[in-house]
């Protein structure tokens, strides 16, 4: 047997309390200041101007009547914008040449007075292009296709064991079907917004920064370390601030070109402030978006139900300007048992904004269709769904055969089955009617793999009788500046009220994008670490001003374990047997994440991520111009997120007794995502059971039920003729 | 410019406007209460909401100059000193937020909810604030939160 290696695990004192957000109360005042509710003396406002074709060149640009307008200062283009070090990434190359690789990309930016004055001067600049034919569809045919070298998690593109071919072949029973997933924008509630003050090389302040952003981020150091090189700063001289942060769900995880214009325009109009924020309608071009997916997902089983293949090929996009690869397979290699197996990638690097980071990367995609698959053979099998995910439990990892840190999913299904009141056995579709209403009950598992990023460091230092905290940390709305306090307080041993935190100011030291489920992981390890090494520097008296800094420990677990956190979703569906309208009166979600650090916040996250969950099942799809290529649904009237009278009763909880033990000191894993994975496959299959339709692509509307809801319409109608 | 007298939070405000400036726009630039924060400036989100003559308005769907003469109430205006307005309250004590983008507009659309109908039923409460977007919280907490100020007696008067 091996020496236990893994992370020596703190006590839980303050940890697994539910303590109330800190930052609460501010929130309720309406006095924490996100983006640009912060001072900026005499701040001028910026407003970008969008390339009206997908792809070509600006032949020419006219400010004349936008510089004439009283208030305006300054109107940047290719010509005149001050230029960036380096322009090898072209996100955050704009205004530096005359190509337009998207429609909405900007291609130039007023600098005025006021907001009103910005927006009138935008809308005046003439833009002439000379326009080249564009590619914005993603096909299955499409001549761009070509198979990416990575995907965005490091991964492989293609994997393969066995022989999938023969054992479909073979196989008794056989999914092969294929599903799709529409564009989604992540829409979090404050819009990406930044003030930008550039003080300059020489400004007297010595070795003080040369650029200050104040931004809309999930990550300080993120944003520094992406900016510093092309801005041509010394990383340390680039200042980034973002205390309270509305929301992100992947758009935030990295700057994107509206922080590089903001930059620029600053350092056109130094020393004065320039803020800018990018209405709703723009972040639907310019702040990342999930790609649509095609996924023609394969499944082969025994007599009993047990898999002998897996086979799932994915089709995605890509943009041209810059490449982003969904890791859509991702969750496939890992789920369940079964000898033959493969996952591909194909993308098209189309001539459209480009896709970014949104709430579970591939995981959420991916296993939308996983599961559904899922639910489908169950149907051919003559099993239930359950049974058949207890079928198919694999002993170790399928893809690299390493042992599971603790795999608890069949619990999740178990726990769940139970509060849920699922009725075990097959599925029978349409058996359940409640006067107009079809009603259908759905399960689906979930995963998300349990993350630490590196390159995370923090200072304890001990001042006034209390420990001053600092890391380079981001609080989205998760909840990091309670439970990290609560970290912190068990990592030192002492109680909350002698923690001052500080997160979310590159005046800390470096810390990973609060992101990928990761954030109060490796923002833990980093902080566990510095208490300790404060604990042992300076003992349990520590003198005033001791001081101590740490990084983040080795940890060979990570190379010996698959380490994933597990889920169980559990939906109610009623659909309307004339109009196909549904409704979700019922949702419960059940988890293994590892330790709840907070209840109270942990529960939230869960919630809102099946929230939107259910949105992306119902609502959610960005509605592309065919001819185009932006997104004509712009808006949050066209592009619909669940609204609160869409959500009913709404239930998530968790195993007892989960601590993780090869991740972190906390013994937690990270919940920020796990909610959105198999939602919407808990309730598309739901959906199917209610009505025996099989919907294969999201969202699901009415209109992709009421074709098969029409012979259930006419036995109704007869019966009611026959009645009469 | 336009001439407008608005009482803002208690307070009366004599300024030149722009006709085209938005309320929130005035709020938050002129008269420097940026708790009401815009989410999407085209009446969807209900991030802005504030009280105009009691009662609640988008107000990226209302102009400066329509205030005139007004008086309009903001989330940093419904607190008695330190002691936090029992909605204000309620949304912390149930955890009604996240980030908190949402919640100055969620809270002043909450109170308008129960000044109409001091006790709504669990779906009135949803369809009541149908017009407040929150992408965090899943909504659950904030249900919990205006059943609790509602308890408390906010629409009945009684709820400071
Ligand atoms: S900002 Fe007014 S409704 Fe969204
Ligand atoms: S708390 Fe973030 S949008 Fe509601």
């Amino acid at each position: 047997m091996s020496e236990p290696t893994g992370p020596t695990l703190l006590d839980p004192v303050q940890m697994g309390r539910p303590v109330g957000r800190l930052d609460g109360r501010r929130k309720v005042l309406g006095v924490a200041p996100y983006a640009v509710e912060h001072e900026a003396e005499g701040a001028a406002q910026a407003a970008m101007v969008a390339s009206t074709v997908p792809r070509g060149r600006v032949r020419s640009i006219d400010a004349t009547a936008a510089r004439a307008l009283p208030g305006v200062l300054a109107v940047l283009d290719h010509t005149n914008a001050p230029r960036v070090a380096d322009g090898e990434d072209r996100e955050f190359a704009p205004l530096q040449d005359d190509t337009v690789w998207f429609r909405r990309q900007p291609v130039a930016l007023v600098v005025a007075e006021s907001s009103e004055v910005a927006r009138e001067a935008a809308a005046l600049v003439a833009v002439e292009y000379d326009e080249e034919p564009a590619e914005v569809g993603l096909r299955p045919d499409s001549p761009r296709l070509y198979t990416p070298e990575k995907l965005s998690d490091g991964s492989e593109s293609d994997t393969s064991a066995g022989d999938v071919e023969a054992a479909l072949a073979a196989a008794t029973h056989v999914v092969d079907e294929t599903y799709a997933t529409p564009y989604e924008h992540n829409n979090p509630m404050e819009p990406h917004a930044t003030i930008a003050t550039w003080h300059g090389e020489d400004a007297g302040l010595g070795d003080g920064p040369v650029l200050t952003l104040v931004d809309s981020t999930q990550g300080v150091h993120a944003v520094r370390s992406s900016l510093a090189p092309v801005l041509g700063i010394e990383p340390e001289r680039l200042e980034v601030v973002a205390p309270y942060v509305g929301g992100g769900f992947g758009s935030k995880g990295a700057p994107h070109v509206n922080v590089v214009l903001a930059a620029l325009a600053a350092k056109a109009l130094a020393p004065r402030p320039v803020r800018l924020t990018v209405t709703r309608q723009q972040m639907f071009a310019l702040v990342g978006y999930r790609t649509a997916t095609i996924q023609h997902f394969r499944l082969g089983a025994d007599a009993d139900g047990r898999l002998t293949a897996i086979s799932h090929d994915v089709l995605e996009q890509s943009a041209a300007i810059k490449e982003f690869v969904e890791q859509t397979g991702s969750p496939t290699r890992s789920m369940y048992a079964a000898p033959n197996r493969r996952t591909t990638h194909r993308v098209a690097r189309l001539d459209v904004a480009i896709p970014f980071w949104m709430r579970a990367p591939g995981e959420m995609p991916g296993m939308f269709a996983h599961e559904v698959a899922m639910d489908e053979l169950a149907h051919r099998c003559g099993l239930d769904p359950i049974e058949l995910r207890v079928r198919n439990e694999p002993d170790v990892d399928p893809e690299t055969g390493h042992p599971f840190g603790r795999r608890r999913l069949l619990e999740c299904l178990r726990r769940g089955a139970e509060r849920f009141g699922w009725e075990e056995g097959p599925r029978a579709p349409l058996s359940r009617r409640e006067g107009d209403w079809l009603v259908g009950t759905g399960v689906a598992s979930s995963t998300y793999p349990a993350n630490a990023m590196p390159g995370n460091e923090a200072t304890v230092t001990f001042e006034h009788g209390c420990y001053a905290v600092g890391i380079g940390a981001a609080d989205i709305g998760t909840g990091s500046w309670t439970s990290l306090t609560q970290v912190t307080a068990d990592a030192l041993g002492v109680g909350l009220e002698q923690i001052r935190l500080g997160i979310g100011d590159t005046r800390y030291p470096s810390a990973s994008v609060a992101g990928g489920s990761s954030g109060l992981s490796s923002w833990g390890i980093a902080i566990t670490a510095a208490a300790r090494a404060f604990r042992e520097q300076h003992g349990d008296r520590p003198s005033e001003g001791a001081s101590a800094t740490a990084g983040m420990p080795d940890n060979p677990d990570l190379q010996e374990y698959a380490l994933n956190s597990y889920g169980a979703h559990f939906a109610k569906v009623r659909v309307h047997a004339d109009t196909g309208q549904i409704r979700v009166p019922r949702m419960l979600g059940v988890f293994s994440v590892g330790r709840a650090v907070n209840p109270t916040t942990l529960r939230s996250q869960f919630l809102g991520g099946m929230v939107m969950g259910l949105s992306a099942a119902l609502f959610e799809e960005s509605v592309r111009d065919p001819r185009f290529g932006h997104v004509v649904t712009q808006d949050l009237a066209s592009y619909h997120v669940a609204a609160n009278a869409d959500v009913a009763d709404l239930d998530a909880i968790w195993l007892d007794d989960d601590v993780e033990t090869h991740l972190n000191p906390m013994g937690s894993r990270g919940a920020g995502e796990i909610g959105i994975v198999g939602s919407p496959a808990a309730i598309v299959n739901a959906v199917f059971d209610a009505t025996g339709v099989r919907v294969r692509d999201l969202p699901v509307t009415a209109d992709k039920l009421l074709a098969g809801l029409l012979p259930q319409r006419e036995r109704d109608h007869v019966l009611g003729d026959a009645s009469a | 410019m336009t001439r407008i007298n608005v009482k803002v939070d208690g307070v009366d405000h004599t300024d030149e406007v722009e006709p085209r400036m938005l309320l929130v726009h005035y709020l938050r630039e002129q008269v420097g209460r940026t708790g009401t924060v815009v989410g999407c400036d085209t009446s969807n989100c209900g991030a802005c909401t504030v009280h105009l003559d009691g009662r609640s308005v988008k107000s990226c769907n209302v102009l400066a100059v329509q205030a005139d003469g007004h008086e309009v109430t903001t989330i940093e205006g419904i607190a008695d000193g330190d002691r936090l307005h029992a909605m204000q309250q309620a949304f912390h004590d149930c955890h009604a937020l996240q980030c908190g983008y949402c919640t100055p507009g969620m809270i002043m659309q909450s109170i308008d909810l129960l000044n109409d109908n001091p006790n709504p039923s669990e779906d009135e409460i949803r369809h009541g604030l149908e017009g407040n977007l929150c992408r965090c919280t899943g909504y659950h907490n904030i249900v919990k939160a205006v059943q609790q100020a509602a308890g408390a007696g906010v629409g009945g008067g009684g709820g400071r």
